[in-house]
């Protein structure tokens, strides 16, 4: 039994840490093969596995970047070097492609519904908070019959972009008669998807685990009645069992990254999406009430890690859909 | 990162599980499955069918007759056996007194106590706690005082579990009532069949006397009886509180505790459906199996850190406070997926003797029992609000 990590997962971490600490952009990480850390030797990486991912996008939370990683390669070039698209995925892997993937629908919640049709290699729909799509060169969309591939810059796509909780954006998408070409079943969402949910969830993880440091200096150095804050007992209480929360978000991170490739990943999946969506709600909740006023500010660090939490539960289905999820598989 | 035993460790649990499966009878895995008082004999013949095997003291060493086990190991057996419903190993003598004498105890003391720990010749109980002295250990006001080659040892001790069983006890005495609370300590072994010793049981909420009150009115103990040094017992207390922590967050209980409560959900109908399939239900289950699985892969990580030489620091309290809120929630959804059955108490201590059948499935009464006696667990060990003073101390050092 080993729950750590290869000496070249470790280093790249490492290096990641210190780019960002360096305030890189996308292209650096990129070029240091952040990207390609996270898809398979056959696609053309030299990674891919459940602890790669979490070693890059834990490194990621906690330093509070935001990058194309999680959307143009765990998904989109997983997608498409499980669809057999290798040059693309190899390409996004390496930044010189940026893949949007379009599944969900407006009003559809956390269903997967899915009503955007193709007719004569051209589709139509609406798909809704499209992660990157204003980036993107290729967009994958989820039609009734299969993914297709689309070009950003077709005619009939329609874009209209917002900025997200976790700094991102992402766009609401129109598909009007725009050129399509279909590349394989849903199904080979499964591992891109399962992925994606480890990499989000790896993600949060470090931002816990940065809230909870500016937590712990803040407990020990804000003075209220003439003592650190921390050495109240209701304070040190609640911090314990954050704590504690914390701790079951880390082992639910690593069920998933162990078990990314098993048999039970469903289960895996649902389960740690469960536990993290609520932890990472309850982090958020706690931090910024045991900072006080000064938790609610945005110019302190902590208003951008709390509104990244909330945006991990919101996003791949939320706690209660994946507590859902997880009576099902565990009934099937 | 592999997420899977080792070889050695699978064949280790294939072999537990077909010793537990050869000499487990059914007659105390049934009594324990249906959570029913163990008696003393019974307690006693498991001790010895694990004594025969070499598997009584697992954490113990090898040149102390104990099986040399590793952590994950132990953890291992631990888990076996819960699954298995075994009656569980005594922790008095084998997991606390048994290192405490290992590391602090003398020679003499070593050959003369800890064989009859294994042979089943002395059951051991522990005197920590006092009417006083709870979470407060170190205010303990029971006094040793020296008599030439004796001590004189007068108070109370409370909390004592099995005593009405033990013939020893091993206490926490004040011998120095002039020092700081937690040096005037010492750590002493008393022979429960001494005069002036009274030991008196304690009925619990769910009707059992599982614990004792032990009096001392001026009971002779052979100063040989003193482990270590005088008045360095605190050291010897903390290093039976920290020793034993393998099983602190009692996967195997819990895991054992899921299955049973998911068999009862889907005997029970709610609705016309299984009570399983009851959403609202099904959701409780949900959640509490999806922290067990995190939980329980926190504890093979703190086992990994241990077997690596690691010291584990509030882990194993973050494991003792998760782990009882594990236990807890489940022992709350057995009783109330029961509904009314859980209404039948047959209690012979609050009612006299009593054979009559308690209603309903042979789970109901137990599934009351159950959670009413675990309740202690949040409070046994070191509360759950002292475990989340340690975790803040460590994180915060204030």
């Amino acid at each position: 039994m080993d729950f750590g990590f290869t000496e070249e997962q470790t280093m790249l971490g490492d290096s990641l840490a210190r780019m960002l600490e360096r305030g890189a952009d996308a292209a650096a990480l990129f070029d240091l093969g952040a990207g390609a850390a996270l898809i398979p030797e056959e696609a053309g990486g030299f990674g891919g596995g459940g602890a790669d991912i979490l070693v890059v996008f834990r490194t990621l939370g906690r330093a509070g970047a935001v990058t194309p990683l999680l959307d143009s390669v765990v998904l989109g070039a997983g997608i498409l070097a499980a669809a057999g698209e290798t040059d693309l995925a190899q390409a996004a892997a390496g930044g010189a492609a940026r893949i949007a993937v379009a599944l969900d629908e407006p009003g559809q919640r956390y269903d997967g519904v899915i009503r955007t049709t193709a007719a004569d290699g051209r589709l139509t729909g609406e798909k809704s908070v499209v992660h990157g799509a204003e980036d993107a060169t290729h967009l994958i969309v989820a039609a009734t019959d299969g993914l297709y591939l689309v070009d950003a810059g077709a005619g009939g796509v329609t874009l209209r972009g917002y900025g997200l909780m976790d700094g991102g954006r992402a766009a609401e998408l129109s598909l009007a008669d725009a050129p399509a070409r279909r590349i394989g079943d849903t199904a080979l969402l499964d591992r891109p998807l399962a992925g994606a949910i480890l990499a989000l969830c790896s993600d949060a993880l470090g931002v816990m685990e940065r809230a909870v440091d500016l937590t712990t200096d803040y407990l020990r150095t804000r003075k209220q009645f003439g003592r650190p804050i921390g050495s109240f007992q209701a304070i040190q209480h609640r911090m314990a069992d954050l704590l504690t929360e914390v701790e079951q978000a880390r082992s639910a991170v690593w069920n998933l990254a162990g078990h990314l490739d098993g048999p039970d990943r469903d289960r895996h999946v649902a389960a740690t999406k469960s536990l993290l969506g609520r932890v990472a709600r309850q982090v958020a909740e706690e931090t910024i009430q045991l900072h006080g006023g000064i938790g609610m500010t945005e110019e302190y660090e902590l208003a951008p890690l709390a509104r990244r939490l909330l945006a991990a539960d919101a996003r791949f289905g939320d706690s209660d859909h994946h507590l859902e999820r997880f009576i099902a598989v565990s009934a099937a | 990162m592999d997420m899977s035993f080792s070889p050695e460790d699978q064949a280790f649990r294939a072999e537990v599980r077909q010793f537990l499966r050869d000499r487990l009878p059914e007659r105390l895995s049934e009594k324990v499955r249906l959570f029913q008082e163990l008696g003393k004999a019974e307690i006693e013949e498991w001790h010895a069918v694990l004594n025969e095997k070499g598997w009584l003291a697992g954490n113990w060493p090898r040149e102390f007759g104990g099986a040399g086990w590793t952590a994950i190991q132990r953890h291992i057996f631990e888990e076996e056996s819960a699954l298995a419903h075994a009656p569980r190993v005594l922790p008095f003598g084998i997991a606390m007194l048994g290192p405490v004498l290992q590391k602090f105890g003398s020679r003499q003391q070593q050959d003369r106590f800890l064989p009859r720990i294994l042979n089943g010749q002395d059951w051991w109980c522990q005197g920590y706690s006092e009417p006083g002295s709870g979470s407060d250990l170190a205010s303990v006001k029971t006094t040793a005082v020296r008599d030439g080659d004796h001590y004189v040892v007068n108070g109370q001790k409370t909390w004592t579990t099995l005593g009405q069983h033990a013939n020893w006890i091993f206490c926490l005495v004040r011998t120095d009532p002039a020092a700081k609370a937690q040096e005037g300590i010492s750590f002493l072994l008393i022979d429960l069949t001494s005069p002036g010793i009274t030991v008196r049981p304690i009925v619990l909420l769910d009707g059992n006397p599982e614990v004792n009150e032990v009096f001392f009115d001026d009971v002779r103990v052979p100063a040989e009886n003193l482990v270590g040094e005088e008045n360095k017992g605190w050291t010897y207390a903390k290093y039976l509180l920290t020793h034993e922590r393998t099983n602190i967050a009692g996967v195997g209980f819990a895991t054992a505790g899921l299955a049973a409560l998911k068999r009862i959900a889907r005997g029970q109908v709610s609705g016309g459906r299984p009570l399983i399939q009851n959403p609202l239900f099904a959701a409780h289950v949900a959640r509490v199996e999806i922290d067990l699985m995190a939980m329980a892969t926190t504890n093979l990580r703190m086992l990994a850190q241990a077997a690596a030489g690691q010291v584990p620091g509030a882990e194993s309290s973050m494991l003792k406070l998760k782990g009882t809120q594990i236990r807890q929630a489940i022992n709350d959804l057995t009783r109330r997926a029961v509904g009314p059955w859980a209404l039948a108490f047959p209690s012979e201590a609050l009612e006299g003797a009593n054979d009559a059948l308690p209603p309903g499935p042979p789970e109901a009464a137990a599934a009351t029992r159950a959670y009413l006696n675990n309740r202690k667990l949040s409070i046994y060990g070191g509360s759950n609000e002292i475990q989340r003073g340690i975790i803040a101390k460590s994180l915060l050092g204030l």
